[in-house]
């Protein structure tokens, strides 16, 4: 299985003209391709503003590009039902709806089984709780759990690890590759850290 | 823990900021809730010399920015506060702070929700004491473009936002005290750097820096000493150098087994997770992680001690 972006061209606001906030020319990516195969773990690495997490969201299909195309062995995204490419954000507390408790939002499209939530160390006392009551390391930890279930194929992590401290880091990733080899998922890990890049990717990627 | 407050005639030696076994515990959230056992503390001490810059390390919930809230005096009300903290010598009262706050001790606060929405950013770097002159080098410093001045802070990136508290911080006065919360996430290696440097700058410049941060590797490039945190206690401080050379130098379990986590060394987690601080008994609060732990480490005070030139808080470290 691959996943694949295709000559991405991306600006904001779609018409001509548009600016980047900081001054530059519209472009945020202009012209970018690149593919992950299942099994392999692409880091991303770049200088900031270089475009990494809107690549990240295109290829999840959160974002459409202004041209170019994303395609999953060949066809584009499903329009419907459970996207087999899934996205965990640098900042899980703008990634969960605040209003569901933490079971609702671990269960919404499977549910982990007891050694995952074990290796990931959600507490049971937890699953009642809303997302505000969980510190950022407890929160992604969910955001992990949420998405590692059979019908995943590719996972875009973005930044996750950048708020956890080195013991969770580790212990986070670990089972990321655990997860991964298991089931054979296409990772793109998307990060400033060369060190954690080295340690957890088959191979790295340089944008901007 | 040295007692610098009598200690007028040699200035060199006055510390910056000293505290002294902070605790805080938050009462109006009800006794044993997730939020007041996450933000407690329990017993916070370091020192931060004129001309250092002290960086604080550890997980989540190991009370990093609760100890800067408190410095900064912006706990919420609820908040109980033991301990002392002293700004060169003499204490932090809220009336000393509202003066010095922004002139010389600048704060540089986690959540970028600081800024006011309402105001454009450009007003707002310029504050009461900057100049335009002022705002306008400092925009040029941190790539920040003019057009970024007339907007309002919804507009800006994360890693903006975060340029802009930085200017805010930076403009005018006289600082002897930097307190940075969490300043780097959002922005990328190059801009990360350029703001270490001029933390740097401000410390070699004679002030004392205190850097709470995740971010141990940046951290470790420009710090002189860490403070480990660790279950809302202080528990080693160890130069930047030792820190850097892996697990073997360092005086606590808990460091050494945070060191050999980072991936460029052995990236070998240890199981389990760190314990709320407002949820714990007496004794160490490592002790169900800990390798070495004997009995009398489950009961007793683990007070912080002097060892090898740094400061710990074990029983059993040697
Ligand atoms: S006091 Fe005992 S349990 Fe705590 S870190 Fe030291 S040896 Fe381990």
């Amino acid at each position: 299985m691959r996943l694949e972006a295709k000559d991405i061209r991306f600006r904001y606001g779609g018409g001509s003209g548009a600016r980047g906030g900081d001054g530059r020319s519209g472009w945020v990516l202009d012209g970018v391709s690149l593919s992950v195969e299942a099994g392999e773990r692409v880091g991303l690495v770049g200088p900031s503003g270089c475009g990494k997490t809107t690549l990240a969201k295109i290829l999840a299909g959160y974002l459409a590009p202004t041209s170019g195309s994303v395609l999953l062995d060949g066809a584009p995204l499903p329009a419907r039902g459970y996207c087999p490419v899934q996205m965990i954000f640098q900042h899980p507390e703008l990634s969960v709806n605040p209003r569901w408790t933490m079971r609702r939002i671990l269960t919404e499209n499977w549910t982990p089984d007891a050694a995952l939530a074990d290796a990931l160390g959600l507490e049971d006392a937890w699953m009642n709780r809303w997302p505000a009551e969980l510190s950022g390391g407890e929160l992604q930890r969910f955001c992990i759990a949420r998405v590692l279930g059979p019908r995943t194929r590719f996972l875009l992590c973005d930044e996750i690890s950048t708020m956890l401290d080195a013991i969770t880091q580790a212990q986070v990733w670990r089972l990321l590759l655990d997860v991964a080899e298991q089931n054979r998922l296409g990772l793109l890990v998307v990060t400033h850290n060369p060190a954690l890049a080295a340690r957890v990717c088959t191979r790295v990627v340089e944008m901007g | 823990m040295h007692d610098y407050s009598n200690n007028h005639n040699r200035h060199a030696t006055v510390p910056a900021l000293l505290v002294d076994e902070l605790s805080v515990s938050f009462s109006m959230y009800g006794r044993g809730t997730a939020k007041a056992d996450l933000d407690a503390i329990r017993a916070l001490s370091l020192d931060v010399m004129p001309g250092e810059l002290l960086a604080v390390v550890g997980a989540s919930g190991s009370g990093k920015s609760v100890l800067a809230h408190a410095v900064m005096g912006i706990l919420p009300k609820n908040a109980r506060v033991g301990g002392r903290i002293l700004y060169r010598g003499e204490p932090l009262t809220e009336k000393r702070l509202g003066a010095l706050r922004g002139t010389e001790i600048a704060f540089i606060p986690q959540a970028v929700d600081y800024l006011d929405p309402l105001m454009r950013v450009d007003r707002q770097v310029i504050g009461t004491r900057g100049t335009r002159a002022a705002q306008e080098e400092i925009f040029a410093r941190y790539r920040l473009a003019p057009e970024v001045g007339r907007q309002y802070p919804f507009q800006l990136s994360g890693g903006m936002a975060r340029r802009v508290l930085f200017a805010t911080a930076a403009v005018g006065g006289d600082v002897k005290l930097v307190v940075a919360d969490e300043p780097t996430p959002g922005l990328g290696p190059d801009l990360c750097a350029k703001m270490m440097n001029h933390f740097r700058q401000f410390a070699d410049a004679g002030a004392g820096v205190l850097l709470i941060t995740h971010d141990v590797d940046l951290a470790l490039g420009y710090a002189d000493r860490v403070a480990v945190f660790y279950a809302g206690v202080t528990v080693e401080i160890a130069t930047a150098a030792e820190f850097a050379s892996g697990g073997a130098a360092l005086r606590h379990p808990y460091s050494r087994a945070f060191a050999d986590a980072l991936p460029q060394n052995a990236f070998r987690p240890i199981p389990g997770r760190q314990p709320y601080a407002g949820g714990l008994g007496k004794g160490c609060p490592f002790f169900d992680r800990c390798t070495e732990r004997r009995t009398d480490c489950a009961s007793g005070d683990v007070p912080m001690r002097a060892l090898r030139g740094g400061k710990v808080r074990c029983l059993h470290a040697t």
